[in-house]
């Protein structure tokens, strides 16, 4: 990789003052270090965030379960917090890659980088969670803008994720046989405020499918979500999937994440 | 730039100043020699630089080893004790999960890990925990035997000849 | 008699380098740092195919750390060779095999996107990977050839004095008869397919180490590889003109081979060339992207295939039409894969009395095409028993029967594709794996899927394969440019403990400890007693490797050789001690005893005589306890089985699972039946892998590997596989002392035609692409619905 000036600092202040210029958080690494290993991504500065302890933990506020930035998919796979109030979340979280990348990925990391078919991204727009960061809030439904693009400005640090109690909540993926991504991830939620359905994996970003959600909106059974037929427009298509494959893959995830969220 | 970073590696006290690039698995077998951590992939999948670090399974080749400042690190190298081979060493042995032997020590580290998260997995969750190991050579069969056999505490010889 | 229950031959015994392995204790050529050490890298060409206009080293000359860079013309300056290709075939019309040069760097061309340009050699690695980045490279791009099908039309050629990128267009078998046979057909059935191209990851990148010794003018070389002597031949005598004795090439532990750690390559080649330029040790470690751009890949057929039959379904003759990839250069054993490798096991298990095959080779843009696990043997036994399976459904019969109907049953079976079977019992394995896959309980599984809205389906595959390279004479007949014997030394030591030096190669086969057990057997002391040497020139005095499963047959064969030698001496050694004649004399279970009396001598007492040769009888016999044999084969060995797959598909997502895989091997005797199911288990996973999940893809425009990592290129994981049941018949092998066959490459060779007939009757199709991704299934699974 290109070489860079490291920063430690132990505090979120002084991350966030760290941070000058031409300069990148790293905190788990599970994506960061592998694009800096692969010289595709490259910053003359690196603040590690890993020794900033007020970033990790799990608690609950009201009936809202808030996960630190830095808090592990392992973390959350065994939270007792998280299984209790939002249980596929702790289920979406513990499906991240594999342990090791369970052990060290973060929740910050994973939303910042907005890999296309990351998992977290469906479980923020499909629960409709807000980012805390350390300028403002911003809710899921405006935080992932495009291919690994988010509304973080330059130097807007994530210090935490807002998501609220959720009992009728599932996520399904299937997997990209190689790399083990989502190839089209579903995550449906039948909130407060009605039904939500977030795709990822099928395109540039996630997004809402709405005919599914207005299909379980009249009937929350896994049978109305196999009958949409979800267009293929402007889905992804390579060696693994093409866009129809995908967009007939919505329709089957979606359902079985229902019949999931039914059984819990 | 050079930062001076201290850890704690097989129990042994390390410190040294490390170009902040350094992957900790660069360091692990570079400086300070401990050459059973392999790297066998550049994309963070084959799982043959598997660690544990604070105690659970990390890809060396995916952090760097500025981001082990701290921590205590055990290697494939700290497993077995006085010549006695943990347990799941000896279960790999006795099941004849290795071959060429160069996924091994991640795989068993992170065999390891896989049932102190899950002491009662099921064959499905021992082979789906494995999924981020890749062994070329045994097909996996034998690589689950051993994790059971280890998980049912019946392991036979610890020693060091056959 | 022997008391066989004693013997260590047959027992599942564990592994005496499991305890390196599991401590990390292993040394890996990577692992190897030598004093002064350089590092190097190698720049590669990003384009397909280009010819190259200028090199510019001058700016990375200066980079921090930099030692010295070399290009192609550096190594043309020096008169160094090219990479030979050991096979030399010819083609139908009698003209030799086309051999354009295989340049270690490139000169005037690249050829496949990864093709070696120039090596930077500097003090870490880090910077010579930096230095490489500041190189300057005028490319002129020309259009890639990347379609086997339309290599030899097309405008662009490989190589310039290959204008129509063919290698060569082979014939073997009978073609008239075959024609005439067709004519009287009752039946044919017909299926054309791809075997898809492989790339064989081995999970240790491919490495070297190269140290010249100023003092005496030689070099060492560390190299992850599968054969140390045939890789020192053919650098030192064909490619840098240097005398063998002057090289010592060690392979220390190997982290998988499957066939790719065989050839010679351009990397270690340039290693040796370059540490005298610099005189200080060199050292180069694939990054894994590297690799799968540079390792020789496998497979890459696109094959017509034709069955003639009578009204009953016996098989009359069998017609097939094969394009093969040779890639961009050829590779040491490419050109004899698809043909001498192949062609003749077209006969399968069945006395099919005429069989006719074409070959036409290609060269294209890519990375050379090689050996891979079976080398050939896949390919034809996917092409035989894909076939029989669409004729059994085109006869409609039971797929078993008809196989069972056609089978070979008299021994020894001439061939009309050029083997000689030796020994062999098909119907045994049919039997057992009948059985033991419950075949008879399928419908009703069949139904249970159907119940939760799953298809089922089952498939077999009755394989056989010709291994244990190989008689000489048969090969150098056949093109082989070199002898396919092996070598063993026994010795003897004072303290009667023995250490054998076997120019076989073990990267994760066990041969340090079934070699033990076959010695510790012959020679009735205990396992722990022998140790095995192999992978360094330096200590072996000769070997042609490991690969083709030949380990245990040819090399086994030749270390029971020399321990024969071994017992005749003793013999004559224990005959003076125990003053009787050396005819009074028989041996058995460690001990010498003259026949018909109490009157005996151990093993130990021997050997410690030979050393101390003090009541000895020096006038006739030389002291010492060390001999070593070569062994040549008289035939190739021949193990078979029956497979039989069963899979699951989920028509919703196209997904199938394999719910159970039987495998029933005849491989001879077994010395180590735990290690023998390993080497099963691991084949299939391989062969499934095929099947199920890998495919190497070059994008047809620009050449560019599109499957370049472990993001795209598809490697089985623990749960892309079920548990495996897996049994064996005997026939012991008839012309070795072992009576064993070879077990490596079997579970690669039968198993992808067993999942695609499986496959392809749960979906009730005639023919799937391999690998059968879920959204080809899926595909398949609607147009059926």
């Amino acid at each position: 990789m290109y070489t860079f000036d490291y920063q430690r600092p132990s505090s979120a202040s002084a991350a966030a003052s760290a941070f000058q210029g031409d300069t990148r958080y790293l905190a788990g690494g599970q994506s960061l270090v592998q694009a800096m290993k692969l010289r595709l991504s490259s910053s003359e500065r690196l603040v590690d965030l890993g020794g900033v302890a007020e970033l990790k933990g799990i608690c609950m506020e009201g009936s809202n379960v808030v996960i630190g930035a830095m808090t592990t998919h392992a973390a959350v796979a065994a939270s007792a917090d998280v299984k209790k109030a939002v249980p596929a979340l702790a289920d979406l979280a513990g499906g991240i890659g594999d342990q090791m990348v369970r052990n060290m990925g973060t929740i910050g990391g994973s939303i910042a980088n907005a890999d296309p078919a990351a998992c977290y991204p469906a479980g923020i727009v499909g629960l409709g969670a807000t980012i805390n960061t350390n300028q403002r809030t911003i809710a899921g439904d405006s935080f992932f803008t495009g291919l690994y693009e988010t509304a973080l400005k330059p130097g807007e640090l994530i210090v935490s994720v807002s998501f609220p109690s959720v009992a009728k909540a599932a996520y399904i993926k299937y997997k990209q046989p190689a790399s083990r991504f989502a190839l089209v991830g579903v995550f449906v939620a039948q909130t407060s405020a009605g039904v939500r359905v977030a795709v990822t994996g099928a395109a540039g970003s996630v997004f809402r499918c709405k005919p599914i959600e207005d299909a379980l909106a009249k009937s929350f059974t896994p049978e109305a979500a196999k009958a949409v037929k979800v267009s293929a427009d402007g889905l992804n298509s390579d060696l693994h999937g093409s866009a129809a494959y995908r967009a007939a893959m919505i329709s089957v995830m979606a359902s079985r994440a229902v019949a999931a969220a039914l059984a819990r | 730039m050079s930062v001076p970073i201290t850890l704690t590696v097989n129990g042994k006290a390390v410190t040294a100043n490390v170009d902040p690039r350094t992957l900790l698995v660069q360091l692990i077998r570079e400086q300070l020699q401990l050459t059973g951590t392999h790297v066998g992939c550049d994309t963070a999948q084959c799982g043959a630089c598997t660690v544990h670090l604070n105690g659970r399974a990390v890809k060396s080749c995916s952090m760097l080893a500025v981001q082990a400042q701290g921590a205590e690190v055990t290697t494939i190298e700290g497993l077995a004790k006085a010549g006695e081979l943990h347990p799941m060493q000896a279960a790999f042995r006795e099941c004849h999960g290795l071959q060429c032997g160069f996924c091994t020590p991640g795989m068993v580290m992170s065999a390891v890990n896989l049932l102190k998260d899950k002491p009662n997995a099921s064959e499905t969750e021992i082979r789906e925990g494995l999924e981020g190991n890749i062994c070329r050579c045994t097909g996996y069969h034998n690589i689950v035997k051993s994790i059971q056999l280890c998980q049912s505490g019946k392991v036979g010889n610890t020693g060091v000849a056959v | 008699m022997t008391d066989m229950s004693n013997s260590p031959i047959g027992k599942p015994l564990q592994r005496r380098e499991d305890y390196r392995f599991l401590t990390g204790a292993g040394q890996y050529t990577d692992d190897v740092v030598l004093p002064g050490q350089t590092f190097g890298y190698f720049l590669r060409s990003p384009h397909a195919h280009a010819r190259i206009k200028s090199i510019d080293t001058s700016k990375a000359a200066k980079a921090a750390g930099v030692v010295q860079i070399f290009t192609g013309a550096d190594l043309a300056e020096a008169k160094v060779g090219g990479l030979p290709c050991g096979w030399l075939i010819h083609s139908k019309d009698g003209s030799p095999m086309k051999e354009p040069p295989h340049p270690v760097l490139a000169q005037g061309k690249v050829r496949h996107v990864g093709d070696q340009v120039a090596l930077i050699v500097a003090e870490t690695a880090l910077q010579a990977k930096d230095a490489a980045e500041l190189i300057e490279v005028d490319y002129e791009e020309l259009p890639a050839v990347i379609e086997i099908t339309t290599a030899d039309k097309s405008a662009s050629a490989v190589h310039d004095d290959v204008p129509n990128n063919v290698c060569y267009d082979w014939g073997h078998g009978n073609k008239d008869a075959v024609d005439a046979a067709f004519k009287q057909a009752a039946k044919v059935s017909t299926l054309e397919f791809v075997n898809n191209r492989l790339i064989p990851n081995a999970m240790e990148p491919r490495a070297a180490n190269a140290q010249y010794t100023k003092h005496d003018d030689s070099y060492t070389l560390y190299v992850a590889n599968q054969n140390p002597h045939v890789e020192r031949l053919l650098m030192s005598a064909f490619v840098l003109g240097l005398p063998e004795s002057k090289v010592r090439v060690i392979a220390p532990d190997v982290g998988g081979g499957f066939g790719s750690k065989i050839f010679l390559y351009a990397e270690e080649t340039a290693l040796v060339w370059a540490s005298k330029r610099v005189n200080r040790p060199i050292k180069w470690t694939a990054e894994r992207s590297e690799s799968f751009l540079t390792d020789a890949h496998g497979r890459d057929h696109h094959t017509k295939v034709e069955l003639a039959m009578d009204a009953k379904g016996n098989f009359l003759a069998m017609r097939v039409d094969t394009i093969a990839n040779m890639g961009a250069y050829l590779s040491t054993f490419a050109s004899s894969v698809p043909t001498i490798l192949y062609a003749t096991l077209l006969a399968g298990q069945y006395k099919t009395p005429a069989i006719y095959c074409n070959v036409k080779a290609v060269f294209t843009t890519t990375a050379p095409v090689d050996a891979y696990r079976g080398a050939g043997r896949p390919e034809a036994t996917y092409v035989v028993e894909r076939i029989v399976e669409q004729a059994a459904r085109d006869m409609k019969m039971d797929p078993a029967a008809l196989r069972r109907q056609n089978f070979i049953t008299e021994f020894p079976y001439a061939t009309p594709v050029g083997l000689t079977y030796d020994i062999g019992n098909y119907a045994a394995h049919l039997d057992k794996a009948i059985q033991l896959a419950d075949v008879a309980g399928f419908p009703a599984r069949k139904a249970a899927s159907a119940a939760k809205g799953k298809l089922r389906g089952l498939g077999y595959s009755c394989y056989i394969e010709a291994c244990g390279l190989a008689p000489s004479n048969i090969a150098g007949a056949l093109g082989a440019r070199a002898g396919l014997f092996e070598a063993g030394e026994v010795r003897v030591h004072p303290t009667g403990t023995v250490t054998v030096f076997t120019g076989s190669h073990s990267h994760g086969q066990g041969h340090e400890t079934t070699f033990a057990q076959v010695v510790a057997a012959k020679l009735g002391i205990p396992v722990a007693s022998v140790e095995i040497v192999h992978g360094d020139t330096g200590r072996v005095p000769f070997g042609m490797g490991t690969y083709g499963s030949r380990s245990l047959s040819v090399g086994g064969t030749a270390i029971v050789k020399a321990v024969d030698k071994i017992i005749a001496k003793g013999k004559k050694i224990a005959a003076h001690l125990l003053e009787a004649t050396d005819t009074d004399i028989e041996f058995d279970n460690g001990e010498f005893k003259v026949k018909g009396t109490d009157k005996k001598v151990p093993f130990g007492s021997v050997a410690l005589t030979a050393y101390v040769p003090h009541n000895y009888p020096l006038d006739k016999l030389e002291p010492g306890l060390n001999e070593n044999a070569f062994y040549d084969p008289t035939n190739f060995t021949y193990p078979s089985g029956t497979y039989v797959c069963e899979v699951e598909v989920d028509p919703d997502t196209g997904k199938t699972r394999v719910e159970r895989f039987t495998a029933v091997d005849d491989f001879g005797n077994i010395v180590n039946p735990m290690i023998v199911s390993g080497q099963v288990h691991g084949g299939l996973a391989q062969g499934l892998g095929q099947a199920m999940l890998e495919a190497c893809v070059y994008d047809p425009e620009s050449g560019q590997l599109l499957t370049g990592t472990y993001m795209d290129y598809t490697m089985p994981r623990a749960d892309d596989l079920p548990n495996f049941t897996v049994d064996h018949t005997v026939t012991p092998c008839t012309h070795n002392p072992l009576g064993v066959k070879g077990c490596g490459e079997a579970g690669a060779i039968g198993s992808p035609p067993a999942f695609m007939n499986a496959l392809t009757d749960a979906l009730g199709v005639k023919d799937l692409a391999m690998p059968a991704t879920a959204e080809r299934v899926w595909r398949a699974a609607h147009k059926n619905a």
